[in-house]
């Protein structure tokens, strides 16, 4: 419990988590406005559209975690902490409780932030949550949100510089899941496997035309249902982050 | 106490610690000295856990670093005052250090006051000049009122100010019955600072022992006498096995002997004496001879007569 008291203190008393903060809300929710904004009758609102910015939320949050555990190498805190807790699976957990928690609280507030604009911009929009999927498409963004969370301070206790690790997380879930299904034939049946794309189908899958994240047709055939996606997002999340313990407690502070 | 036992860490090809064994006492400051790249602030991070050590290991109060329960409150340590979020005032960064060791707030501002930070506490970290820096780990170090501190070169870069004020303050710990090891690369500073030293050159030990006998140890004493009668009292200093160089301008420099017997070897000779100094080499000077070679020193230790009981060869 102290721990965790610890490791707020530590995140919320510099200015980047703020920011981020701030940006991981206004990104999805700005988004949100200008896609409402614009809807008409060929191109109608839906509850899934209100979320669209949800990526950018993602990425921002995902750096936040980040940097929350590679600012510590960089500054030499992290020496100060293994030193006031020489177990050092125990402030790293704690630290992931608290950022994830941090992330999934985010995250819901943008969806439904992204959800409330939208409402005011088209009253007239029946933008109700009346299905469950509806309400994954929305209430999901934060349970995202915190996976997502998770890895990149998995990545970041593996790589400890913050530019090597936010450059991974960024190229990853931007580029290279993407570029995957330049791979003739066996791309698209890669992509049903990777961690965001996966992650992607537990917020919008079954929906009567499934967007994908490439904008174009889905042409990738998940063989996960929805909240089996959101499983294995959050185990491969998991699995980088106990990795990173695992590292940190044998190496060299 | 910290008690290392055949601690040694390799970095890669590079031995930056190579099997030291010493012990700190409490009660007294222990100069840890050795010139750059000896491997004082590894051997620091190695008592602290932060390292783990190739071979050996390092034990305070009989416990190794990571088996102590809320260490804060046992060992206290200032390896490096730049080791703060520069965005987060010092408060704060002292407050998040008191709570992962169960110490309350008020604690936090009693150090802050005891090291003269209180005002400026609110500010953040990173505008603080390097003696605020290095104020702000000492309050970190005392946070948990430990027995045990240590503090790698503390006085690098600060103003005469600020050395008088470390150097006061932790013989001050010292004199409370703590343990407290100080690392540094300037002979001429423990000098002044520690009662006992540790002396490591290319991560070895070269010797363990009481300030005033490695000096008196490791600079060559000598006299310089000046007279109008130097080729009567040449041979009478000779006769008595002293070592004599003549410096030409009617000045003889003697290795071996006190001034004082000097003046009695003059005195019975009827040898009229203009000038009688002792002269001490360079503290810095024999401390490079020293630690340059750490082995060939160590070779000599034992041929040598005038070595003081209580140090310890390395390897001892
Ligand atoms: N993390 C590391 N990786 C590789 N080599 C290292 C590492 N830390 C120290 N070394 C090497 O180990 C040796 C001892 O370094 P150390 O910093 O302990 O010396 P020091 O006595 O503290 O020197 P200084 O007076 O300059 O602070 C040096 O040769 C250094 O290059
Ligand atoms: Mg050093």
């Amino acid at each position: 419990m102290t721990l965790l008291a610890v490791e707020r203190i530590k995140l919320f008393s510099t200015r980047s988590p703020w920011w981020c903060t701030l940006l991981a809300l206004a990104l999805p929710i700005g988004l949100a406005s200008i896609i409402a904004a614009n809807s008409n009758s060929d191109f109608p609102l839906t509850v899934s559209l209100t979320q669209t910015g949800y990526t950018f939320g993602l990425i921002v949050i995902m750096v936040l975690a980040a940097l929350a555990i590679t600012t510590e190498y960089r500054f030499g805190t992290i020496k100060s902490t293994f030193q006031a807790v020489p177990n050092r699976t125990a402030p790293l957990v704690a630290k992931a409780v608290v950022v994830t928690l941090l992330a999934g609280v985010v995250g819901e507030a943008a969806a439904f932030g992204a959800l409330g604009i939208s409402k005011l911009i088209k009253p007239d929009v029946a933008l109700t949550l009346s299905s469950s999927t509806e309400w994954r498409n929305v209430a999901g963004v934060g349970l995202v949100y915190a996976c997502g969370a998770l890895l990149a301070l998995g990545v970041g206790m593996l790589i400890r510089q913050t530019a090597g690790a936010v450059s991974i997380l960024l190229v990853w879930a931007l580029l290279a899941e993407n570029l995957v299904t330049l791979i003739p034939k066996i791309g698209v049946k890669i992509q049903a496997w990777l961690p965001f794309h996966v992650a992607d189908h537990f917020l919008n899958g079954g929906e009567p035309t499934p967007r994908g994240r490439d904008g174009g047709p889905a042409a990738v055939v998940y063989h996960l249902s929805p909240w089996g996606s959101l499983l294995y997002f959050a185990g491969v999340s998991l699995a980088v982050l106990i990795i990173g313990i695992v590292v940190t407690n044998k190496r060299d502070a | 106490m910290i008690e290392a036992v055949g601690l040694t860490k390799r970095y890669g090809q590079t031995v930056a610690v190579d099997n030291l064994s010493f012990t700190v006492q409490p009660g007294r400051v222990t100069g840890f000295l050795g010139p750059n790249g000896a491997g004082k602030s590894t051997t620091m991070r190695m008592i602290l856990g932060l390292d783990n050590p190739t071979a050996g290991r390092v034990l305070i109060g009989g416990k190794p670093y990571k088996q102590l329960d809320r260490p804060l409150r046992t060992v206290g340590a200032l390896l490096d005052a730049k080791w703060v979020h520069p965005n987060r005032s010092a408060r704060a960064h002292l407050l998040w250090l008191a709570r992962s060791n169960g110490l309350p707030a008020r604690r936090v501002d009693e150090v802050l006051e005891l090291v003269g930070l209180t005002k400026v506490a609110k500010r953040r970290a990173g505008g603080f000049s390097l003696g605020m820096s290095q104020r702000l780990g000492i309050a970190g170090a005392l946070l948990g009122d430990p027995g045990v501190l240590l503090f790698d070169e503390p006085v690098n870069g600060l103003d005469p100010e600020g050395i008088l004020w470390i150097r006061n303050f932790m013989q001050g710990l010292a004199a409370d019955g703590r343990t407290v090891l100080v690392s540094s690369h300037l002979l001429s500073e423990m000098a002044l600072t520690a009662e006992d030293l540790v002396v490591i050159g290319r991560g070895k030990l070269i010797s363990q022992g009481s300030t005033t006998d490695f000096i008196e140890r490791s600079t060559e004493n000598t006299v310089l006498v000046r007279s109008p009668h130097l080729d009567k009292l040449r041979p009478a200093l000779l006769d008595k096995g002293f070592t004599v160089r003549e410096d030409g301008d009617g000045t003889l420099t003697v290795s071996g002997a006190s001034s004082d017997q000097i003046g009695d070897i003059a005195a019975a000779g009827g040898v009229v004496l203009h000038e009688l100094s002792p002269q001490r080499g360079s503290l810095e000077q024999a401390f490079m001879q020293l630690t340059g070679d750490a082995v060939e020193y160590r070779t000599d230790l034992g041929g040598t007569d005038g070595v003081a009981d209580n140090f310890v060869p390395a390897g001892k």
